[in-house]
């Protein structure tokens, strides 16, 4: 194998500002989605559903973005690891991608079936991704929150086997996800 | 017996008979080919909601158009925002107080013939307020059936409907639009 054919030591800058960024849209996209359902009907609570959907509709350019990067962009191999868990780790991954698709788009087409169009921002409508429908719409709602909550439980794999790689295998797995500082190859 | 008073029994008959078919040849209000909502703007976000109740009676004849007259009545209650508890919000107090006003109504007052229909000016009466408006309406015929379309600017403000803690986040002006069609039976 020649020196560049090499895969890259670490992952580039761009996808570690986009993973992370990611998940404070979804921290943030979670806390609303959770505060906002409960409470009564205020203006603060009209605010915080279009908040959601904006952070919602960000989520959802930002994957599209890291999409694209992931597959013009080879990230660092495995460190070494048993086979079982490359592909555990790699199947959440594919799932995880996934979702940030899924749930955006089930929360959006909800808003739509329900008579919302989504005006991101407050100052840029985007297209209806279906009609009125409320029957259809109490099943969104249901795919969206249920979405949600699958992503909630492979969070917590996720997070689960980068805490066990970082403490118990003392590898470099979550330190390379961390590292903005160019590593020179040695 | 009286031939005069069986006269005037004929006579009444008559009337009566020309009174029943002149009320069956009046076109009615079809409610079902109607509509009326309600669009109004929260944060930039346009949401067209529906009345699903409401009645009315249009008498137009396009050979007398200024002696048209139209009156519609809304039932308030029914304002479909896309979600139960919204539904239920709108009917409290502070926005239409429909258990006090369950209706919200227009009657015209007169008829104006324009190029494409008339301008209706009437009375909107709104949560016990009373405001004479002007409409113009779109009139068009098909068949047995005549078509009435027009749009209102609405102001939220002008008839008191939600506090104003709301102007933050939700538009004063509120646009309304029907369509009324009349279908000869």
């Amino acid at each position: 194998m020649s020196e560049s054919a090499l895969p890259p030591a670490q992952y580039t800058r761009t996808a570690i500002a986009l993973h992370w960024l990611i998940f404070g849209g979804i921290a943030c996209a979670f806390a609303l989605g959770w505060l906002m359902t409960d409470m009564a009907i205020s203006p603060m609570k009209l605010k915080m559903y279009n908040w959601h959907k904006w952070l919602g509709v960000t989520i959802l350019a930002l994957a599209i973005l890291r999409g694209i990067w992931r597959l013009t962009h080879s990230p660092p191999p495995f460190v070494p690891m048993p086979l079982w868990q490359q592909r555990l780790a790699h199947g959440l991954h594919v799932l995880l991608y996934l979702l940030l698709f899924a749930i955006p788009l089930s929360g959006w087409a909800y808003s739509n079936a329900v008579g919302y169009p989504i005006v991101y921002l407050g100052l840029w409508r985007l297209p209806d991704l279906l009609a009125r429908n409320r029957e259809l719409g109490a099943q969104l709602l249901v795919l969206h929150q249920t979405l949600g909550m699958v992503l909630l439980a492979l969070l917590a794999l996720h997070v689960a086997g980068a805490l066990k790689h970082h403490l118990l295998d003392r590898d470099d797995t979550l330190k390379r996800m961390l590292r903005w500082r160019r590593v020179s190859v040695g | 017996m009286n031939p005069g008073s069986s006269l005037r029994r004929m006579i009444g008959v008559l009337a009566s008979v020309v009174a029943v078919s002149a009320i069956a040849a009046q076109p009615a209000l079809d409610v079902a080919k109607s509509s009326v909502t309600a669009t109004f703007k929260q944060e930039g976000v346009p949401v067209e909601s529906p009345f699903r109740k409401f009645s009315g009676n249009i008498s137009y004849d396009p050979a007398n158009v200024a002696a048209a007259t139209a009156l519609i009545e809304v039932d308030t209650g029914s304002l479909d925002i896309g979600d139960p508890a919204y539904n239920a919000e709108v009917q409290k107090p502070a926005w239409f107080d429909s258990a006090r006003f369950p209706k919200a109504s227009f009657r015209s007052t007169s008829i104006k013939a324009s190029t494409t229909g008339f301008n209706a000016t009437g009375t909107l009466t709104v949560k016990g307020r009373v405001l004479t408006i002007t409409v113009p309406v779109t009139v068009r015929t098909a068949g047995n059936a005549t078509t009435f379309d027009g749009t209102y600017n609405f102001s939220r403000k002008a008839f008191g409907i939600g506090d104003p803690i709301w102007n933050d986040v939700l538009e004063d002006q509120v646009v309304v639009r029907f369509r009324l069609v009349n279908a000869a039976r």
